[in-house]
């Protein structure tokens, strides 16, 4: 029996030994919190309004809980009951709670009454983090890289110059020495009488016959060509006023083209986006921190960003409109002339056509250019080539049928649709 | 020294063709054959003009009238707007107008980037740390209903901004939709 009790005892000193430590370990981590967890917390749910550093929709946070703590006297009690329902908080009269409410301009933050003590302790402990000076060595990595990728070119260039000096220098060495040799030897070069070149040339009909043919031949060929890209703008590439990268947009960011092109869907013209449509993510983003190169650095694609916020009239550090809004002049590249008619959403929306098969791969230029000559016969190729897409449009389903049995054909083209008509697209 | 003579006018030529070829400005659009019908003479789209005050021809369409296709919308941007939309704004669709296809497509391209294509608030935009803190639909503090939604796409919230010139009104109710189908594939 006694043996029992001794075990029970110690049982229980284990147990309380483990709720000792339990409550010791809960306790060190809700002083301190995990930043790192914070920080995926923080991304998740408070990232939409709050930036550390920045004002956004609601204040900047870093340091919060220190800031509230010695200005205004606000303990951690105050934060958690804030996080989990400010709106009460502002209805139970809290002075400070109530300031704050009104300098955002009245804007209520969503309740997170799921957020536990250690979550919120867990976001202060980030928000407590020291702000890491901006990284100087990944400028250096950079500027380092964009070196050595120069210096590579420079290299294989200078490399090949020198290579050519060394072979002519050679050969005229070798050319010196070999007559040196002779003249020591009392060897007489052969002194080859010569015609000039060009008497030689004017003696011989037949060579003059044929130089003028293809002379001619050449010119035609030539005037032929030039002739034939007037009004062609083919690798147009305009700079703009705001320098808008699609690499960085479509390829690396994977927007799709009608987000900002919306009315390409339902219109003649694809549509600039208006600056809404930039500010719609740039309230956000407000510098770049992609790739950058030695052209076009962090701190050029920052003054781009400030371009559009003037245009926009958005003032970054107020985070409000000041109604002060400019127009943009961008220069229009892919332009038809005005006797031709195309409809975007007739190639968009009806046909289903990728945009890049008319604009090329947009998504990795970094300055757009045209791609596609827009001539006539680049149209009727495709109209020619390309086949109607006929799934799903039970209405025409019948007219399609028939029309395909009177071409004798298993798919129709665009052209076989009437696309090569005339009328169709000069009225 | 004849031929050295000759080799230096040869090159010289070759140099002024070069020049002369690869002189074409990549930046400036090319000669056009008769400029006259090239340029439009009826408004452009995103043309200047003088025939407005600011010089542009996008313009807003005048205050106290409704553009076609358009209807008035009776939620202010506002706060109590907001709450309003949530209580009372219904859909002006029913069931078999709403083409959710359709609506998926919209959806990947407006809203997916940030919300997600499963709307759980993982999308491109997030994943690459551009834009943070987008809520799940599911979200139960949030507790979005149809008017809700329509209320946000319209005028936009906290730093999202609208999408009311993206998305026309059968479009955006569509999106609608597609979000409540979201948001009860989330909440399964």
């Amino acid at each position: 029996m006694r043996q029992v009790i001794h075990c029970k005892l110690s049982t229980d000193l284990l147990c309380l030994g483990l709720i000792i430590l339990l409550a010791f370990s809960t306790s060190l981590s809700a002083q301190e919190g995990d930043p790192a967890t914070g920080k995926t917390l923080f991304n998740a749910n408070c990232a939409a309004c709050h930036q550390l550093d920045k004002k956004m929709t609601g204040p900047a946070l870093r340091d919060v809980e220190a800031r509230l703590a010695n200005d205004q006297g606000l303990d951690k009690a105050w934060i958690y009951a804030w996080i989990r329902n400010s709106a009460g908080v502002i209805k139970s009269g809290d002075a400070y709670g109530n300031k704050i409410f009104n300098e955002y301009g009245g804007t209520a933050m969503t309740a997170f009454p799921q957020l536990s003590d250690q979550d919120i302790n867990n976001i202060l402990a980030y928000t407590a983090e020291v702000k890491a000076e901006p990284v100087a060595q990944a400028v250096e990595s950079a500027t380092n890289t964009a070196e050595t990728s120069g210096i590579s070119n420079e290299l294989i260039l200078g490399a090949l110059a020198i290579l050519f000096v060394l072979l002519a220098a050679g050969l005229y060495l070798v050319n010196k020495t070999l007559r040196r040799f002779a003249a020591a030897k009392d060897i007489d070069l052969p002194e080859t009488k010569r015609i000039s070149i060009w008497k030689a040339f004017v003696q011989n009909q037949f060579l003059v016959l044929v130089t003028a043919i293809f002379l001619l031949l050449a010119s035609a060929y030539f005037v032929y060509g030039y002739l034939m890209q007037i009004g062609v703008d083919q690798g147009y590439q305009p700079i703009q006023p705001i320098h808008f990268s699609h690499k960085i947009h479509t390829g690396d960011n994977a927007i799709d083209c009608k987000y900002c092109h919306s009315s390409a869907r339902v219109s003649k013209t694809s549509g600039i986006p208006s600056l809404n449509v930039c500010m719609n993510c740039h309230k956000s983003i407000y510098e770049y921190k992609g790739e950058t190169s030695v052209e076009f650095t962090k701190e050029f694609y920052d003054g781009e960003i400030k371009k559009l916020y003037a245009a926009a009239g958005w003032d970054d550090t107020a985070q409000q409109y000041t109604g002060d809004s400019q127009p943009v002049k961008w220069v229009r590249i892919h332009n038809l002339p005005d006797f031709v008619y195309f409809n975007h959403s007739q190639h968009v929306s009806v046909a289903g056509v990728e945009c890049q098969t008319c604009h090329g791969p947009v998504e990795t230029m970094e300055v757009v250019s045209q791609f596609a000559p827009l001539t006539m016969g680049w149209c009727i190729d495709c109209h020619r080539t390309t086949n109607v897409k006929v799934e799903g449009n039970a209405y025409y389903t019948k007219i399609h049928e028939e029309l395909s049995k009177k071409y004798g054909v298993d798919k129709l083209t665009a052209a076989q649709m009437g696309g090569l008509e005339c009328g169709k697209c000069h009225y | 020294m004849n031929h050295m003579k000759s080799l230096i006018k040869i090159s010289v030529i070759f140099v002024v063709l070069i020049t002369m070829t690869s002189c074409r400005k990549d930046t400036a659009p090319n000669y056009q054959f008769m400029p006259n019908m090239y340029a439009p003479i009826s408004y452009e789209t995103y043309g200047e003009s003088t025939a407005f005050a600011n010089g542009v021809e996008a313009q807003l369409s005048a205050e106290g009238t409704i553009s076609r296709g358009h209807s008035l919308f009776e939620y202010e941007n506002s706060i109590e707007g907001y709450a309003l939309a949530k209580e009372n704004l219904k859909s002006s669709l029913d069931s078999t107008q709403v083409n959710l296809d359709n609506a998926k497509i919209l959806y990947d391209i407006y809203c997916g980037i940030c919300h997600g294509v499963k709307g759980d608030g993982q999308g491109n935009l997030v994943k690459r740390e551009k834009i943070l803190g987008i809520p799940r639909y599911d979200d139960p503090a949030r507790a979005i209903n149809e008017g809700s939604i329509y209320h946000t796409i319209y005028y936009g919230k906290n730093a999202m901004g609208s999408y009311a010139n993206l998305l026309n009104e059968k479009e955006r109710w569509e999106v609608v939709s597609y979000v409540l189908k979201l948001k009860a594939d989330l909440e399964k």
